[in-house]
């Protein structure tokens, strides 16, 4: 192949939110290409697919669209200069017709009406380009499957003449007769010369689909492969790069017996007999890619969601959990992944969110509250765990992350709760911050509770936890312990589900 | 929780802007500042009062019932036949009304809970029905009762208001304690500020959600109980149009529609306010339709003044809270 001229050249891209993001990243695309962008979660894959697409603002570095400038400051202004991605959460209106959700902002009007038979004949021809040529242009957009929809929208892409498009995970929601479409699809983009980004962690499908892989780690392009050049172990060491400072083994290791025994958790497409215990005074760790089962897993033996199958044994005693109100009977306590949507009563004070989960016992048998015992209780965990504050009548909404974080933990321990779990419990809380939490849990495993972490921050569950858990595709691929791990091994087994998808598909 | 100092400038500024209206009416008519004018206030309060009390806690979960008005008539209705009809007593026809409103009320609640449908669609269900029932019930005729019920209403000799405006305070009163200082009072804040995460920390949000809605139609019942007392009738066509007078003294008194915050004893003074507005202006000699224009804009322009009081209290506080944290 000669060197055609690059359609698009990224040189020095620069991006930090309180931590770098991106560091001096360096990318190009050829016409007709399809480019393969791996890396693990937070390696800075969506921020620059974000940044290309307008939809973020770099800090600093070029890019050039066929060699003119490119520096799109929305959405709509990348869509002009052609660049479009498909988000990995569709964007089709359900209720409106495949017609008007392709041309949804550039319907074909006269005097605000719009002229349905110009709609349909540019929407049938879209719909051919994708290989929907049977799909009526009236059709609602709910009524097709997933995979359709994602066409559609591919379709509406097309129609408004992009010449680079960005996938992010397009095939999480497909089926397999679907994925092959897609993949025609992306050939015959390839031939008509329309770039393509694909960020996948499926790694045979991007050795199938990519023409060049580049692998990201910590915000910096580590290597661009020739797809045919390359196997998946080495991508994936490449992700990790060095082993990091680690831990020192832990002097001993826990030995109380089991607090929560898991049993063949099922939940449909989610979990695939899932089992793990955890031991008193242990910190179980667990982790995978985003959308692995890891927040599922938590949230099924909470009885935050329903499961299809599986046991759940607490000090040895089968629980049956069906809601959140088992699992606070079993003494069992959440800690959210999304602390402000599903932990906290933000415009509430401290004080009613720390008391929240016992309510009954700051109130006599009338059901009158003790508000003196309340704000005893307040105060207490409140300085036991450093929550900084101005009263505890301060609404929550005021506080730094780290401190909301703090009321919710506050919560389950004046609950009294011996098995916690923690979802992300430290994300967009600074590393101050962090360092307190981890501190925090390490002395609730001191006092003998049992702890279940998910993180996607590997390092995080290497400083704090006991043993690790990952979780690939809704099965745990791996375990290991401080002297087992590294963070090569861990990426490893979080890939394992993921490395060849059709066989684990046919298996289920 | 709101300090103490906080809640009394709050409750003085609602009794300024009240006092101002009596002011105001008093300077426009001769007649307004007499007793005649109290004592019908007094006597057309109570049935507005008890609705307007089970609203506020209906809004503070972030729901809303729109049958109140209908459910009110449903009651007075049944109340009159079982008495000019079927001859029964007093307080069985008195029970029998506050039973069909705590029915009614609690078929809101659950249909609502357990089917999942907005509040406001459910309530807008039962708003025709009941309606309906209280035609159907009273053949669409007002039935005269006359002395057994009027007692209520009459003023105590001596103290010079009715056991119903007594018997509302006391609701109001109850209300009032029952959100600030028990555990029902406290599900109900925090189900309205964020019904997922009362979930995750484990209670259970349904039954509190039911209670509010049962609560209401009792209250709707009592106020049928009221309404008939007062015209010494029943009238299958009374408390139309009330669910928007209730909801309106609500979010005078400064209760968020999107729930999580609300006072009971605000909505009094928004009850006070609306009828001391309705009272004056008939007294002044405006027309109808004039009432109702002024009307509208004293209530949007009150929920526009209590929506910037609130943003510039949060603003205060945010300010405060860096100062505290630098």
């Amino acid at each position: 192949m000669e060197n055609p001229a690059p359609l698009l050249q990224v040189k020095g891209l620069v991006k930090s939110y309180n931590v770098p993001v991106l560091v001096d990243f360096d990318f190009s695309l050829r016409p007709g290409e399809v480019h393969a962008l791996v890396g693990s979660n937070g390696a800075g894959k969506s921020t620059f697919a974000r940044i290309l697409s307008g939809l973020t603002l770099p800090d600093g570095g070029s890019m050039q669209i066929l060699g003119r400038p490119y520096s799109p400051r929305s959405k709509r202004e990348a869509e002009d200069a052609g660049v479009t991605m498909v988000l990995q959460e569709l964007n089709v209106i359900g209720t409106l017709s495949v017609a008007e959700n392709i041309f949804l902002n550039c319907l074909p009007r006269t005097a605000g009406f719009i002229r349905y038979h110009v709609l349909h004949e540019a929407t049938r021809r879209a719909l051919d380009r994708v290989g929907l040529a049977h799909v009526s242009p009236s059709t609602p957009a709910s009524a097709l499957g997933m995979g359709q929809q994602q066409l559609v929208e591919i379709a509406g892409i097309l129609a408004r003449n992009s010449r680079l498009i960005i996938l992010d995970e397009p095939t999480a929601a497909l089926t397999d007769p679907e994925i092959e479409q897609l993949f025609a699809n992306i050939r015959r983009l390839q031939s008509e010369g329309v770039g393509i980004i694909y960020i996948s962690h499926r790694m045979d499908e991007i050795q199938r689909i990519a023409d060049r892989i580049t692998v990201m780690r910590d915000g910096r392009m580590v290597a661009t492969h020739t797809a045919t050049d390359v196997i998946p172990s080495q991508l994936i060491r490449e992700m990790v790069g060095h082993d990091l400072t680690e831990r020192n083994p832990l002097d001993a290791g826990p030995t109380g017996g089991w607090a929560l025994q898991v049993e063949n958790l099922t939940s449909a497409d989610v979990l695939h007999q899932v089992s793990f215990g955890v031991r008193h005074g242990e910190i179980l760790g667990i982790a995978g890619l985003i959308g692995s089962g890891r927040t599922e897993t938590l949230r099924a033996i909470f009885g935050a969601d329903a499961k299809d199958g599986g046991e759940i044994i607490v000090n040895g005693q089968q629980a049956t959990i069906n809601n959140p109100q088992d699992a606070l009977r079993a003494g069992i306590g959440l800690v959210p992944e999304d602390r402000k949507h599903q932990g906290l009563l933000l415009p509430q004070s401290i004080l009613i969110n720390t008391t929240l989960s016992t309510i009954p016992g700051h109130a006599n048998r009338f059901g009158w509250m003790d508000s003196s015992a309340e704000a005893a209780t307040t105060k207490d965990f409140c300085d036991r765990l450093e929550v900084r504050c101005s009263s505890s009548g301060q609404p929550v909404r005021e506080l730094s992350g780290g401190n909301q974080q703090k009321v919710v933990i506050a919560r389950w321990l004046a609950r009294d709760c011996g098995i916690l779990l923690f979802d992300e419990p430290t994300r967009g809380i600074d590393a101050a911050a962090k360092d307190t939490i981890h501190q925090l849990l390490r002395d609730l495993a001191g006092q003998s509770k049992a702890l279940v972490v998910v993180s996607s921050e590997l390092l995080e569950l290497m400083a704090v936890c006991d043993r690790i858990l990952v979780l690939s595709r809704g099965r745990i691929t791996a375990e290991f312990t401080p002297s087992t791990w590294t963070q090569e091994k861990v990426t490893q087994a979080a890939f394992a589900g993921y490395l060849d998808t059709r066989e684990s598909k046919q298996t289920t | 929780m709101t300090s103490t100092p906080k809640k009394l400038a709050e409750y003085a500024a609602m009794l300024g802007i009240w006092v101002g209206l009596l002011v105001m009416f008093g300077l426009l008519s001769q007649n307004f500042l007499t007793g005649a004018t109290f004592s019908s206030l007094a006597n057309r309060i109570p049935s507005l009062a008890v609705v307007a009390t089970g609203m506020t806690l209906v809004l503070i979960i972030g729901g809303i019932d729109l049958s109140v008005g209908s459910v009110l008539g449903l009651c007075g209705s049944v109340m009159g036949v079982a008495l000019v009809n079927a001859h029964l007593p007093c307080w069985v026809a008195t029970l029998l009304a506050l039973g069909i409103g705590l029915v009614a009320g609690t078929l809101n609640g659950v249909i609502s809970v357990f089917f999942r449908i907005p509040s406001f669609i459910v309530t807008l269900g039962m708003l025709e029905i009941a309606r309906g029932l209280a035609y159907l019930s009273t053949n669409s005729q007002t039935k005269y009762i006359g002395s057994p019920v009027e007692p209520m209403s009459a003023p105590i000799p001596g103290l010079g208001i009715s056991p119903a405006f007594l018997m509302a305070l006391f609701v109001i009163i109850c209300s009032q304690v029952a959100l600030s200082r028990t555990v029902f009072g406290r599900h109900l804040v925090a189900i309205g500020t964020n019904e997922e995460a009362v979930r995750l920390a484990g209670i259970n949000p349904k039954p509190a959600k039911i209670a509010v809605f049962a609560l209401l139609g009792l209250l709707s019942g009592l106020g049928g109980v009221f309404h008939t007392s007062r015209l010494g009738s029943s009238d299958p066509n009374a408390g139309m149009g009330l669910e928007l007078s209730a909801i309106a003294a609500v979010v005078i008194g400064g209760t968020s529609l999107m729930g999580g915050r609300g006072s009971v004893v605000r909505t009094f003074f928004g009850v006070l306010i609306i009828a001391t507005l309705e009272a004056g202006l008939a007294q002044v000699g405006a027309s109808e339709p004039t009432k109702r224009v002024i009307t509208g804009i004293v209530i949007v322009g009150a929920v526009i003044l209590d929506a910037w009081r609130h943003n510039l209290n949060a603003r205060g506080f945010r300010s405060l809270g860096k100062r505290t944290n630098p």
